[in-house]
């Protein structure tokens, strides 16, 4: 656990008894079961940003606390514990990120407060197809009059459903897979020829495929410089990867420590089979994972806090650690819970198919090792 | 956490001192060289090397943080990172360290009488005695406690018999401190810890070859040795909980990930070495993708086990104090060093195979022989199926698996 401030342990503690209270799995899973479209419960969503979570790395003047991407690390860790669907994450984190990154300040006046205030859900529609390729951008706008016009699609795009904005990035010269040539947009929810169709995922949670027809916005829409919008959005993207490591830390982290229970309790042959060696050592092998990928994903957030130039390894390093963690972690449970582990009465499966979906949002293990080398020029 | 450190004026009062003693006192011929290895190595110092280690033995700064009154520096452990600081800014390394400043001297400062440590802990100080360590035995490996060393009351001795296996250093050790068996009726509870001259009648040393090459460890025998009765350290049959205590301290002092094998390859970064040895695409990339893809994997689990160090560092200095973080640190570490060697030997290809003579590079065959020698960091301290155990009871509340 990274040294803390007493605000920050204040904040930790607060977050670790509203998910125990209001927000534990079967929170989630009610979510589920009532075929809510939108894969998050709006009641939740309002207590916690009426406990400040929406605005934590929303600076002060614009209606946030300002405390940081390692202080919302820790609130994403609790509510990764239990697997709360919310917006913080597409809302609260991605979209955020991508006003603050690059964001004029117009727009940020325009945004800002109101997802602070929990009062507008934003999404960041970033990937095309179905592997993360930030640069692989097709979705054209072309300039019309003093505006743009967009055409194209996205998906899997997180709340894309529910969102009142979208952070869209599109290709305003060059060609799919050039770095330069991307241009961030502002675009409404409701804009007119924006088809949203909402998905049903594996980890039951609001995500939607879009299609964009002739969708016009105005000059102010473009977030950052027209062409320039690769560096922007890359930062914002290794903000999302961070938080979102840090939710799956968090995740990894209770699957383990039920497993661990469950090793402790139940009995077979007479003993239980936490004694059994062959168990013992899985576990020791999970608990050492999950320490050494603390330490990359506390890293990465307070990299990002202190504008570090080592942003962009520390990120990938932070993802792909939590990848493999949630990974190993989460299929585990199942196995070692056995057959309960397999019922969908029993809390195993949620953890696997909410681990997976998470790997593959903003990059697999894969995605990551790659950038990391290309990062450090081999 | 990054937050900048707040200077503190008696700290930094320190530092001044420190800075000024080392400028005066460290040999500047002796830049990056490290001569506790050699005195470990059984070479006797001479000229700066021998004026260092006088000066250091002097000041007990090659022990910092032990008592002033047997000769130890004195210093808080915020103090001794200073001093680690200040030596590492010059390249001066302590000439004072084995098996006696890493283990034994902190037991014996627990555990030892008065006298002991009056007699001892001086000459560890200074670095005038070396000593060596008599745990493991041929049949007693993971299962140390299977000792069967004996150890007879004779009055005013004990009468020492048994083998003793791995004894690192063993063929230029002053000392030993040795687990022997004094009770054969319990296992854990008939076990003594007991110091033994290793100039004593009867001791026989045999240096064993290893697959590397090397010897750095011994089988040391013992016929009917005399050891006198002020030599056993703590209670009568009261030796597995010092010895246990002994080997915490020899634990974090291992798996620190990259050992001191093998620099010479590693040192130029396994990434240039691949480019170098395998070659490179148009874009630069390291041509077999394949490989370089568990380079990075490689890179990135180095990279995370020196995050998670440094974090274990900085909650070992918070109000949280040290966290069961270190439990994790020698499998860790080990894990990364024996994987590091593999990747460097698959990477020089059959330049990566030459055991002597012409045709490699020292490098070559260093590193060759230090991805051999590596073999061994899983196996001693505790194996790496051991560390797992220790997790799984201690850590993770587990049962005994036996």
């Amino acid at each position: 656990m990274a040294v803390l401030s007493e605000e920050q342990t204040m904040l930790r503690d607060a977050a670790k008894s509203w998910v125990s209270e209001k927000s534990p799995v079967t929170a989630f899973r009610k979510v589920r079961d009532s075929g809510n479209a939108e894969g998050f419960d709006r009641d939740a969503w309002r207590e916690m940003a009426e406990m400040g979570w929406a605005g934590i790395i929303i600076p002060e003047e614009f209606g946030g606390s300002g405390m940081g991407y390692l202080t919302l690390g820790l609130v994403l860790e609790e509510t990764g514990r239990t697997l709360t669907a919310s917006p913080l994450v597409s809302t609260a984190l991605a979209a955020t990120s991508a006003l603050i990154v690059g964001g004029s300040n117009a727009q940020k006046q325009a945004w800002l407060p109101k997802i602070a205030e929990g009062k507008a859900i934003a999404a960041l529609a970033v990937d095309e197809a179905a592997h993360h390729a930030p640069a692989k951008i097709a979705l054209k706008a072309t300039k019309s009059g003093s505006g743009w016009t967009l055409s194209g699609k996205k998906t899997f795009v997180l709340d894309g459903g529910a969102a009142d904005v979208l952070v869209v990035a599109a290709r305003t010269s060059g060609k799919s897979g050039d770095a330069n040539g991307i241009t961030l947009f502002l675009v409404p929810g409701d804009a007119k020829g924006l088809m949203r169709q909402k998905l049903k995922s594996v980890d039951s949670r609001g995500v939607a495929n879009l299609a964009f027809e002739n969708v016009e916005v105005g000059a102010d829409a473009v977030i950052g410089s027209v062409d320039q919008g690769y560096g922007i959005l890359e930062s914002t993207l290794d903000r999302a990867r961070a938080g979102l490591a840090a939710e799956m830390l968090g995740m990894a982290t209770q699957a383990f420590e039920t497993t661990l229970d469950y090793l402790k309790t139940r009995v077979q042959f007479g003993q239980v089979i936490g004694t059994f060696q062959a168990l013992q050592h899985r576990a020791a092998k999970m608990y050492t994972d999950l320490e050494l990928t603390r330490s990359c994903v506390e890293a990465a957030l307070s990299a990002i806090d202190s504008n570090s130039n080592e942003v962009p390894q520390l990120v990938s390093l932070a993802k792909a650690k939590a990848n493999e963690l949630a990974h190993l972690v989460s299929n585990e449970m199942v196995q070692m819970h056995g057959g309960i582990g397999m019922t969908d009465a029993h809390d195993a499966g949620l953890y696997l198919k909410r681990a997976r979906a998470a790997e593959a949002t903003f990059g697999s293990a894969a995605f990551h090792r790659d950038r990391y080398a290309s990062l450090l020029e081999y | 956490m990054s937050a900048a450190e707040k200077l503190d004026p008696e700290l930094e009062a320190f530092r001044a001192d420190a800075r000024a003693w080392l400028s005066e006192n460290f040999p500047s011929s002796l830049k990056d060289r490290d001569v506790a290895m050699l005195t470990m190595a059984g070479i006797s110092l001479t000229g700066d090397a021998k004026l260092w280690r006088d000066r250091m033995g002097e000041k007990g700064w090659g022990t910092p943080t032990w008592p002033k009154q047997y000769g130890g520096g004195g210093l808080s452990s915020a103090q001794a990172r200073v001093l680690q600081q200040e030596m590492a800014r010059i390249g001066a390394r302590s000439p004072i360290a084995g098996m006696g400043v890493m283990m034994f001297g902190p037991t014996l400062l627990e555990y030892g009488s008065e006298e002991q440590k009056q007699r001892h802990i001086p000459k560890i100080v200074n670095g005038a005695v070396r000593w060596c360590q008599g745990y493991s035995e041929p049949n007693a490996g993971s299962d140390l406690a299977a000792l069967r060393t004996q150890a007879v009351d004779k009055g005013d001795h004990y009468l020492v018999n048994g083998q003793k296996i791995w004894t690192s250093g063993a063929q230029f050790a002053d000392w030993c401190f040795c687990l022997v068996r004094t009770d054969n009726t319990k296992k854990h509870e008939g076990i003594s810890f007991l110091l033994i001259d290793m100039k004593s009648p009867g001791i026989e040393v045999r240096p064993i070859k290893l697959i590397s090459g090397d010897s750095p460890f011994c089988e040391t025998f013992f016929t009917d040795v005399k050891v006198p009765k002020e030599n056993l350290m703590g209670p009568l049959n009261g030796g597995w909980t010092i010895g246990k205590r002994l080997l915490q301290f020899e634990r974090a002092g291992l798996g620190d990930g990259g050992g001191s094998q093998g620099r010479a390859l590693n040192a130029r970064g396994i990434e240039q070495l691949a480019k170098d040895y395998v070659g490179v695409d148009d874009d630069g990339r390291i041509a077999d993708a394949e490989l370089r893809t568990r380079i990075a994997e490689h890179q990135m689990n180095a990279k995370a086990f020196a995050l998670t160090i440094a974090r274990a560092r900085a909650e070992a200095k918070s109000a949280y104090g040290p966290s069961a973080t270190t439990s994790i640190m020698k499998n860790a570490g080990s894990r990364l060093q024996q994987e590091r060697a593999e990747l460097l030997l698959e990477i020089m290809g059959a330049q990566g195979l030459g055991w002597d003579g012409e045709g490699f590079s020292r490098e070559e065959i260093d590193s060759t022989r230090a991805w051999l020698g590596g073999k061994a960091v899983t196996i001693y301290g505790g194996t790496y199926e051991i560390q797992n155990n220790i997790i799984a009871k201690r850590i993770l509340g587990l049962l005994d698996h036996q």
